[in-house]
């Protein structure tokens, strides 16, 4: 419980800062950092094993860990978006806002029940969907609200439908209860259909993906990072938690199922990305594909799934957020997001340059950062299944997410601009996010421990 | 002797690269950095030597192992033998006379530096891997570094030439994973280790898949027949250190990769296909040959014949003959050491005339009587003149391929041979037209080479004459190796 007491702390002393104080955002930001930073760093410490409330809420070392790495991305974004941040009117209710998700997500990952699971994943969906409203003057901003809130209260149905489905065949909505009744009735198999395709929804698996790109080009860059690093992450934590425990009986079926999305998924979320010429929009392409390659470790249902996937998510943090924050600091300053508008980037800006570069290589999984452990960990993890053509679709992905990466590489270093984006002034906190970002991008990988770390955890 | 030096020496240079100041300050590191690493290699090579001299017969030797990711079982293994040390020795060749050649480099030249030491960290992290999770990570570190050298300082179709070569090449590694991943799962070991996988005797049905997959993906890296497309675009377009590392470092790779790891650990998937590997190299030989032969530009030129010239590589290994293996071995030596000269020279002569064009040029000898020498002689080693590298090592290849008794191995060799030919015609056909005649009068007041373009063509030359009148060094140095993988392939188990 204590990372979600802390969590509320925090919420609870903004609230009171922005009702009893008039202080200036300059002032408030660096605290609330603080606070985030305090937020990561305290979860490393005092974690225990235990169940509460009677099975609703369990915790052990590796789910400490998973919220441990969702802290640390939300200390990433208020570093790496202060200047946005900092305009705004509003930026304590951002962190309110941020943190009350986050505290959903927290309880999501421990929920032990079905009941718990629901609650918290609302929890940690309509906070976020008020934040992608938080360009108040721009219309983008609330249509992205809209199509979020619209969307994940459609996949709300359906997972509550799937829920009651599950209740109706097995009589519990205990996670620990559950396994021993399952059977592979086609009840629960439709019952789990319907469940999965709320996860399906909220990870944007292919066929579930098609709010994703129009929410994150319209959201503010902060709130579009949020989404697809943040909230991805604990999804495919839950799932973990899901898939490999509670539905442990019926793995021939999942196996299967799991296996067919993420072919679809990444082969449709790297076709569309090869078109984008929206940087937001090209990401959000490119998570999808990276969700797809998430789910070929998960298709592993071993300990190296669990922890492949969970280190994976971590990489994932440092690369996306980096890439968002290069984005995010450009589009401020100029108001450019094309990525034709990138060329010759390189000139006036190399730190930013070799930051992106660094991020979009480790999204594409090439050594020696650490994309490529994480890329290379899911595969080897997909593969003790002894499945080739799976392995073979996801290496040839591989291949396609490289020439689109490429492109903005491409247009960075190489291509000329006759006006080409002038000096790019970074305050303090951005440059510091981007460092922390670019040092985890190279040392994730080549520390081994990391991984032993979190193997040890899974264990 | 430890074999980290290896990495840590590229590493610490390319670091200093980094925080040097000025172009001139990043230049003199990059040769300390290339001449220390030169050293190091001769250093390794005696210390190697002296080692077998005093009895030492482990199949490898300075081995270092520390466990890396213990999850996944695995270890930052490290060892050379004989086939190693004869890479590593031509790598350091390549590098130093490469950072010599670019002295000329103005645009970025930190960045330029700092991207050759990396691609040469790639080249001896790979050669001396002994676990095949880490010598596929060195194979990919090699891959950007050669995107951004060809895309900022290429000329021509570069950004075509640099997305082709990437691609291909990532999809020559794809497989290269898929491959070693079913070895990893398929030998029931659940290791990468080089050694423990060929002990472990890998049930065929697993070699015939995976056999294949590593053979065409590190094929793609040394042009085997139907994926040798970025060869010439790749080279022609990089920048001279760019080809040079090319075509003397990088398509070795490859060729390293099919020996060591694909046939080495899976005898009998070579076995199975080796007959189909043997039609395709033949076919590279050959379709090589006569595609330079069409070629005006001396750098599509020397790409194409490089394609030829490495599909002597991959015959040496699909007759699996030791003697066809030890020229397999000497033929990746050989023609790394005279396609690095050559592509030296043409950057010489481009930065004097500003054409590549054959046609265009004409009576260089005059005016640069050093360069057109040096392309003389690189010419000569690239048909084949005994004396030269190039003749002693397809000799050797063709030897070992007679060995082979049955008329198609026979017809095979006999159509390789025939590749000789052709190559005398075009390579004399574009010297001639490149350093005799009469001189054109726009280009009467050209420069002679400058010191550094001299040192590196000498460097690249003394290796060259090295091999081509004492062949009996190189030859030592390898065949106990290449023993150990034709006992492998044999069906014995090594002591």
């Amino acid at each position: 419980m204590k990372s979600e007491l802390v969590v509320v702390f925090i919420i609870f002393l903004l609230l009171f800062i922005k009702v009893g104080t008039e202080m200036k955002n300059e002032k408030l930001l660096p605290i609330i950092q603080f606070l985030l930073l305090a937020n990561f760093i305290v979860g490393f410490f005092f974690n225990e094993t235990g169940v509460l409330f009677g099975g609703l809420f369990s915790t052990n070392g590796l789910m400490a860990f998973q919220k441990s790495i969702l802290s640390l991305g939300g200390y990433l974004i208020s570093l790496l978006f202060s200047d946005w941040l900092k305009k705004s009117e509003h930026m304590p209710e951002f962190f309110v806002l941020m943190l009350s998700a986050l505290l959903g997500m927290f309880f999501m990952i421990s929920s032990g029940s079905l009941l718990m699971f629901f609650l918290s994943l609302e929890l940690s969906t309509i906070p976020v969907a008020a934040m992608a409203n938080f360009d108040l003057e721009k219309r983008t901003s609330s249509e992205a609200s809209m199509k979020m809130i619209l969307s994940s209260a459609f996949s709300s149905g359906i997972l509550l439908f799937g829920i009651s489905l599950i209740y109706g065949a097995t009589g519990t909505i205990n996670f620990a209860e559950i396994p021993a009744l399952l059977d592979g009735s086609p009840l629960q198999i439709l019952a789990f259909v319907f469940l999965f395709t709320a996860f399906a929804f909220k990870l944007s698996i292919v066929p579930f993906h098609l709010w994703t790109a129009d929410v994150y080009e319209g959201a503010p860059v902060a709130v579009t990072s949020f989404l697809s690093v943040i909230s991805k992450g604990s999804i495919a934590f839950i799932l973990l938690t899901t898939l490999y425990k509670v539905f442990a009986p019926m793995q021939e079926i999942w196996y299967n199922m799991v296996m067919l999305l993420s072919i679809i998924t990444m082969i449709v979320g790297n076709l569309f990305a090869l078109r984008q010429q929206n940087i937001k929009r090209f990401l959000a392409f490119s998570s999808i594909a990276q969700v797809g390659f998430i789910l070929v470790g998960l298709s592993s249902n071993s300990i190296q799934g669990t922890s492949s996937v969970v280190y994976f998510v971590l990489i994932y943090v440092f690369s996306n957020l980096a890439a968002f924050g290069v984005a995010a600091a450009i589009s401020q300053q100029t108001g450019k997001e094309r990525i034709d508008d990138f060329k010759g980037l390189y000139q006036n800006n190399p730190f930013i340059s070799w930051i992106l570069a660094l991020a979009l290589f480790s999204l594409a999984g090439i050594p020696p950062t650490a994309g490529f452990f994480g890329k290379l960990f899911l595969i080897t993890a997909g593969a003790s299944k002894g499945n080739y053509f799976f392995i073979i679709v996801a290496a040839l992905n591989l291949i396609v997410s490289l020439y689109y990466y490429l492109r903005v590489i491409r247009a960075v270093f190489m291509d000329k601009n006759e006006q080409p984006i002038e000096k790019i002034i970074l305050n303090p906190s951005t440059k510091l996010g981007m460092i922390i970002c670019g040092a985890g991008i190279v040392l994730v990988g080549l520390l081994s421990w990391i991984f032993d770390y979190i193997t040890a955890l899974t264990a | 002797m430890n074999l980290t030096l290896l990495i840590l020496l590229p590493l610490v240079t390319a670091v200093l690269i980094l925080l040097m100041r000025n172009g001139e300050q990043v230049k003199w590191t990059a040769l300390i950095g290339s001449a220390a690493q030169f050293v190091l290699a001769f250093a390794l090579l005696f210390a190697f030597r002296s080692e077998r001299l005093a009895g030492n017969e482990a199949q490898m030797l300075f081995e270092l192992q520390y466990t890396w990711f213990p999850a996944w079982h695995i270890s930052f293994h490290l060892g050379v033998d004989g086939i190693s040390v004869a890479m590593i020795l031509l790598t350091s060749f390549v590098v130093i006379a490469g950072v010599l050649v670019s002295w000329n480099v103005t645009k970025m030249t930190k960045e330029f530096y700092f991207l050759l030491i990396l691609l040469s960290l790639g080249a001896y992290g790979f050669f001396i891997s002994l676990d095949l999770f880490i010598l596929f990570f060195f194979l990919e570190i090699a891959v950007i570094p050669k995107y951004l050298l060809i895309g900022i300082w290429g000329s021509g179709k570069k950004e075509y030439a640099a997305n082709k070569l990437a691609l291909m090449l990532m999809g020559g590694s794809a497989l290269v994973l898929v491959g070693l991943l079913g070895v990893y799962f398929g030998s029931h070991e659940k290791t990468f280790d080089l050694l423990t996988l060929a002990n472990a005797h890998i049930p065929v049905e697993v070699q015939k898949i995976c056999f294949p997959l590593l053979f065409v993906g590190f094929g793609v890296f040394t042009a085997l027949f139907p994926f040798h497309t970025w060869v010439p675009d790749g080279h022609s377009s990089a920048p001279t250190a760019g080809s040079m590392f090319l075509a003397g470092i990088s398509m070795k790779l490859g060729g390293y990769g099919c020996l060591r790891v694909a046939t080495y650990i899976m005898p009998d998937g070579a076995k199975e296909y080796a007959n189909i590997v043997i039609v395709l190299s033949t076919i590279a030989i050959l379709y090589g040959a006569f595609a330079t032969m069409m070629q005006k530009d001396l750098k599509y030129i020397n790409a194409y014949s490089s394609v030829s010239h490495c599909g002597f590589v991959l015959l040496g290994i699909g007759m699996l003959t030791k003697t066809a293996m030890t020229g397999a071995v000497m033929q990746m030596v050989s023609h790394g050491l005279m396609t690095a000269l050559f592509f030296a020279v043409i950057g010489m002569i481009y930065e004097r005339t500003h054409t590549r064009q054959v046609n265009e040029m004409g009576g260089l000898l005059k005016v640069m009587p050093f360069i057109t020498t040096v392309l003389f002689i690189v010419g000569l080693c690239s048909l084949g003149l005994p004396g030269l590298s190039g003749f002693v090592a397809e000799m050797t290849v063709f030897m070992g391929s007679w060995q082979n008794p049955d008329t198609f191995h026979r017809i095979a060799t006999i159509a390789a041979c025939m590749s000789i030919v052709v190559t005398a015609v075009y390579i004399l056909r574009a010297i001639g037209q490149t350093a005799m005649g009469p001189l054109k009068v726009s280009y009467g007041n050209l420069s002679n080479a400058k010191w550094n373009e001299k040192v590196a063509a000498i460097i690249l030359i003394a290796g060259i004459l090295a091999i081509g009148i004492a062949p009996f060094w190189l030859n030592d140095l390898i065949s106990p190796a290449t023993e150990i993988i034709m006992h492998k392939l044999t069906g014995g188990v090594h002591p």
